[in-house]
């Protein structure tokens, strides 16, 4: 019995460290330019696929990890500075329009390069699962959390002891203010996509032993990342982080103990029911619009 | 801006000379198809561009009016026409029930939320495989009515276009009345719009009710012209092609709706030519057209064109 309930919540909190890790990528984003980002989980989708198909070469691990966080951030990148940068005045549909455009753009690229088929990761130490109070742990399991803690916390501390993250935080707060200053506001969209394509690539590739990595993985990820990025209320990165783990273990009980069918439709009953009672998610600012 | 009467004379003249062109099935196929998502596409163009509520959810209601209509005909045996009607009742009570709530949220709140609602009904039909099917799909009756059935290509097309011509006009009507004006007020400012007196719900909840009808309605016809009826039909792909139409074609222009449906309709079957870089080529199309002309294809063209004659 309890076992049971401790096999859900450790799976729900292996895959919410990665929803966790693509709302912070949402978050870093919508702060930085306020777009929300729909390429979120090509990010993904890339650092996964280059991780199974270049090991599946002969690459070793670290290294096509490497590559595929390379190709993700200089992705992000090109996005940043050629269609967010130069459509910054646009509307809100606009830009998400762009966003899916290149998320598109991405997943037709994935597909020439890589094939639409299924590639396996190996696991990185094994599949022999480790007793944990008569549950069963992956030790893949553990490497997504150590991985997703690691980046966190260093997100955590670029964004609030390192002067460039102030600069980027400033930013977000007030873009003209921060100009005044002396920072360069330009530079911190494309900083923020490399982040976020870097955040996403890294969790994709440790993930992807779990899930199969296919072009289109990235998708359901990415849509999950961003409940998770509004749940926790957009732009707070903590938030996000908090969201993604509810998420995740909201969705294993639920597939669990309700319905395994429902599993994805799980975290959007949730996010309708937080957003009903707090419109601006669970540690949203609450504003009054000026006119 | 065009006057409603040159609209709606030029889109008569265009889908009165079009069949000449369109030579075989394939082609008529695709004008067809491009129909419905153009009607689709200026109720949801109501919502997106006059009163600036996003919807990520919108082909839900498109596949849930297919499914009341294949399941009410196919399983139930009723004639299509009423059970498009109930299909209709249905998605309106429903999109009614959701809009109050929701419509409060704003920009990428409300996006979210209706992202939701169009994932969940899509699972939902996906999954309930005793009554939709699931994934395999329906088999769905050619439509009848008074006892005449409409079939064949040449058929469905002059309904699809005659449909279409009826939307653009109740479209362009009510743009230019008090509640279009309401509609396009509270865009511009829901506060400012609010302290005059507009009842900025009750119109956001009108439109979007109204929006989903008409997409209800299109998804039953659209069933019965296919013959068939898949979850993919109300899945969220097919939301963010709609909304993508939308902002494409030009937003706040009912033209510019019908133009982004006909063109993104067109546009993938020409892409096949490319065979393996068909959604690069798509993808670097809807991201460069957007960066250069954020306020969409035909309100970009007609900027240009005033441009000119001024000077």
């Amino acid at each position: 019995m309890f076992a049971e309930f401790l096999q859900y919540l450790l799976s729900g909190i292996t895959i919410g460290a990665i929803y966790a890790l693509a709302g912070l990528g949402f978050s870093i984003i919508y702060n930085a330019s306020h777009v929300i980002n729909f390429a979120q989980g090509e990010f993904i989708m890339i650092g996964g696929m280059s991780a199974a198909t270049l090991t599946a070469a002969g690459v070793p691990l670290p290294l096509a990890m490497l590559f595929g966080l390379a190709a993700a951030m200089l992705g992000g990148v090109l996005i940043a500075k050629f269609t967010i940068e130069r459509a910054r005045n646009a509307s809100v549909v606009t830009l998400i329009i762009i966003t899916i455009g290149a998320s598109i753009f991405l997943r037709g690229l994935a597909e020439v390069v890589w094939g639409k088929e299924f590639h396996r990761l190996a696991a990185f130490s094994g599949d022999d699962p480790i007793a944990v109070m008569g549950a069963a742990v992956l030790p893949q399991s553990l490497w997504v959390l150590g991985v997703a803690l690691v980046l966190i916390a260093a997100t955590g501390f670029f964004f609030n002891r390192t002067l460039a993250g102030k600069a980027m935080l400033a930013t977000s707060h007030n873009r003209l203010a921060a100009q005044l200053v002396g920072i360069n506001v330009r530079g911190v969209v494309l900083v923020a996509f490399a982040l976020s394509a870097a955040l996403g690539a890294v969790g994709g590739a440790v993930v992807a032993p779990i899930t199969f990595s296919y072009t289109e993985m990235g998708i359901m990820l990415g849509l999950k990342g961003f409940t998770a990025a509004v749940l926790g209320g957009l732009g707070n990165g903590a938030g996000a982080v908090v969201g993604g783990l509810l998420v995740g273990i909201a969705e294993a009980l639920g597939a669990g103990y309700i319905s395994s069918a429902y599993k994805d439709a799980i975290a959007f009953v949730i996010i309708l029911l937080v957003l009903m009672f707090l419109p601006n998610g669970l540690f949203g600012k609450r504003g009054t619009e000026r006119v | 801006m065009l006057g409603r009467v040159p609209v709606l004379v030029g889109l008569a003249a265009v889908i009165a000379v079009l069949p000449l062109v369109l030579t075989n099935n394939f082609l008529l196929n695709v004008a067809i198809i491009a129909g419905f998502n153009a009607v689709v596409c200026v109720g949801l163009n109501l919502l997106i561009g006059y009163a600036g509520q996003i919807s990520l959810g919108h082909a839900a209601f498109f596949g849930l009016g297919a499914y009341v209509s294949a399941v009410l005909v196919g399983t139930h045996g009723w004639p299509p026409l009423p059970a498009l009607l109930a299909g209709a009742a249905f998605v309106g009570v429903l999109a009614f029930a959701v809009a109050k709530p929701i419509l409060r949220l704003k920009g990428h709140y409300l996006a979210m939320a209706t992202l939701g609602i169009g994932i969940i009904i899509s699972i939902v039909l996906r999954t309930e495989t005793d009554i939709t099917g699931g994934p395999d799909g329906m088999v769905v009756v050619p439509f009848e009515v008074f006892g005449i059935e409409v079939a064949g290509e040449s058929m469905w097309y002059w309904v699809v276009g005659a449909l279409l011509l009826l939307a653009v006009w109740l479209s362009l009507n009510l743009i230019e009345s008090p509640a279009g004006r309401a509609m396009r007020a509270l865009h511009g400012s829901e506060v400012a719009a609010e302290t005059l007196g507009v009842d900025t719900t009750g119109y956001k909840v009108m439109v979007f009710v109204l929006s989903a009808v008409l997409a209800s309605v299109m998804g039953s016809l659209f069933a019965h012209y296919l013959g068939f009826i898949t979850p993919s039909a109300g899945d969220f792909f097919k939301s963010i092609e709609l909304v993508t139409m939308v902002v494409f074609g030009g937003m706040a222009s009912t033209l510019g709706a019908v133009v982004g449906a006909v063109i993104l309709t067109v546009l993938p079957q020409f892409l096949t030519a490319f065979q393996d870089y068909q959604h690069m080529v798509l993808g670097a199309i809807l991201m460069f057209t957007m960066v250069f002309m954020p306020r969409g294809l035909l309100p970009t063209l007609e900027g240009l064109i005033t441009a000119r004659r001024r000077a």
